[in-house]
């Protein structure tokens, strides 16, 4: 039985990061339900795919590939996936919360008149009178408070899930399943919004999502002559720069570098934060780092909370010394 | 040929005093007393993206917004920006209610208000931030839609082009009007309200719809038969963020020494 079903995203043939982070999720949610965890593929010539999705996990993968669904098509996209759940019937669908995830899982959700949560930090099953239900762990007002929010009556419970929230699994090539090939029905009418071009545009440094030092500055370094400190000591870190989002708002950091619930969540394996008071929904966005590092004026800022490092003093004089340091 | 618009805005509670919020421990509900109310920032821009669609091919532009009274404030205000009229949405069953509820009620009020060929709105409000209105909106009123919509490059009477931001680059969307479009923060800037703005805004007309409409409008078949929410909030907590912090001082030149040591023990950095 198909108890969780994923909802796979590729680009240019290639799956996202979360897709498969999802996988192991929905093995680990389908094993408590007696079941096993699918997924759900649309695109142009992508069969080597569906097989990834097996390796990470899928027990099934509905294949569905055609021309015209090389890339994402909001109208059809959304009418393939609703067709495929409101047959297979799952107990829960994951779908990677990326800008193209969040937009099919809301249409989707809203075809098939069932509830969807985003941006899930936990996701767990528990028994509640009689009947197993998802908890999902959502958070709100910008991460000052976490809600736990099930979706009782309706099937499926949808939910999205950042990039970066869950561990992928070790791929096992040698697993086997099976690969369900699926020919949608498409007319003119469901192109009624076209994607007619993918533009890819050079950004900044790599993904911070892929990133293992991240180095973060916010408004602090205003005061201290501007964010080029900030750059410096990432490069000296062999890191990656981000920045809060007042940092944003000077036009210090491009909007894919900010940190926060409204931006980006990450968990690298370093994360330094210069001259951030650590509102939460900045912190909320690094807080599974492994090493947290606060560096503020402000003896009472609440970054010194969440950090398992903290020195306090002038930025200006100490990111200098910082750099001369990781030279060493 | 002009173009009707109707841009649905939203009144959220001001982000920068999210720190203020707690949890009544009577009730388990969110205490937000003192917290001003603010009209979602990305809605601005839809606002503004309307009037801009407006004075370049003339049409009627409504802001329509779903909440409590108070959210008449925020209709106000894009009254005073330039829109032409305004519409709530207000009764006591439509509180709490989830993204589905709220697209369904929303698309009760489009219906009322009627013919139109585009729907704008932001892409996603400051204090839900799922971003799931839009596109159960355009699903509701069955017609397409663009979520992170950057620029419109092309519009006529038949069809729209719009520049949709991803995570590397940006889709080049073409969508057959009438469509909906949920935008960000890059597709413009947005006017403030002028003195005389704010004055011929008192004249404009603001339409006041209740639960009722959602049967009136003939779309009750359409939906689940009651105005219920599929998910429900079982639990409001306060995460536990805390880490036991060491603070490192002395001089900046020995507190970096000391710092750089400590996270080259832990190996995460490497030496």
């Amino acid at each position: 039985m198909d108890k969780v079903i994923v909802v796979a995203e590729q680009r240019e043939r290639q799956l996202t990061e979360v897709s498969l982070e999802l996988l192991s999720k929905a093995t680990e949610l389908a094993l408590i339900l007696n079941g096993t965890a699918s997924a759900i593929l649309i695109g142009n010539q992508c069969r080597n795919l569906a097989n990834e999705l097996i390796a990470y996990g899928a027990s099934k993968v509905f294949w569905v590939d055609h021309p015209h669904l090389e890339i994402y098509q909001s109208d059809v996209y959304a009418k393939i996936t609703a067709g495929i759940l409101a047959e297979m019937s799952p107990e829960i669908v994951l779908i990677g919360g990326t800008s193209i995830g969040i937009d099919l899982a809301s249409r989707v959700a809203a075809k098939l008149k069932t509830g969807l949560t985003a941006h899930c930090i936990d996701l767990y099953i528990e028994k509640i009178d009689g009947k197993e239900q998802l908890i999902h762990i959502v958070p709100g007002w910008g991460g000052k408070m976490m809600v736990k929010i099930i979706c009782p009556d309706h099937r499926p419970q949808m939910a999205t899930i950042r990039p970066g929230m869950m561990e992928k699994a070790k791929p096992d090539p040698s697993r086997i399943g099976s690969i369900i090939s699926i020919h949608p029905d498409i007319t003119e009418y469901d192109f009624r919004a076209k994607t007619i071009e993918m533009v890819k545009e050079k950004k900044e440094g790599k993904p911070l999502e892929d990133a293992e030092i991240i180095v973060s500055g916010g408004f602090g370094l205003y005061s201290a002559g501007g964010f080029g400190l900030i750059r410096q000591l990432a490069t000296a870190f062999h890191g990656e720069v981000a920045g809060t989002r007042p940092a944003c708002d000077q036009g210090w950091i491009p909007e894919n570098r900010m940190i926060g619930q409204s931006g980006k969540m990450v968990r690298p394996k370093l994360f330094v934060s210069i001259g951030a008071s650590g509102t939460v929904h900045y912190t909320t966005g690094f807080l599974k780092s492994r090493v947290i590092v606060g560096i503020d004026k402000n003896p009472s800022a609440p970054i010194f909370h969440v950090a398992d490092f903290g020195i306090i003093g002038d930025l200006k004089k100490i990111i200098p010394c910082l750099i001369e340091e990781l030279k060493q | 040929m002009p173009l009707n618009i109707i841009v649905c805005i939203k009144q959220v509670p001001d982000p920068e005093h999210f720190d203020q919020i707690t949890i009544d421990p009577k009730t388990g509900l969110i205490h937000r007393i003192g917290i001003p109310s603010i009209t979602n920032p990305l809605d601005r821009h839809a606002i503004e993206e309307a009037l801009r669609i407006k004075e370049a091919f003339g049409g009627i532009v409504t802001v329509l917004t779903m909440g409590p009274s108070q959210a008449r404030k925020s209709i106000e205000e894009a009254l005073a920006m330039g829109a032409d009229r305004g519409a709530i949405l207000c009764d006591q069953v439509f509180a709490g209610a989830d993204t589905l509820l709220t697209a369904y009620v929303l698309s009760n009020g489009i219906r009322a208000i009627g013919n139109f060929d585009l729907i704008l709105c932001g892409s996603e409000t400051t204090d839900g931030g799922t971003g799931q209105v839009p596109p159960q909106l355009a699903e509701f009123l069955d017609i397409p839609h663009v979520t992170h919509a950057r620029k419109i490059v092309l519009i006529d009477t038949k069809r729209v082009i719009v520049e949709r931001t991803v995570e590397n680059g940006y889709l080049k969307i073409e969508l057959k009007l009438p469509a909906l479009i949920a935008v960000l923060k890059s597709i413009n800037q947005y006017r403030l309200p002028t003195v005389m703005g704010i004055m011929e805004a008192t004249k404009k007309e603001i339409i006041e719809f209740g639960g009722s409409i959602c049967q009136s409008s003939g779309m009750e078949k359409e939906y689940i038969g009651s105005l219920e929410s599929p998910t429900k909030v079982i639990e409001i907590f306060e995460p536990l963020q805390r880490r036991s912090v060491e603070m490192i001082g002395g001089l900046p030149k020995e507190a970096t020494r000391k710092l750089i040591k400590r996270l080259r023990d832990l190996e995460v950095l490497s030496r």
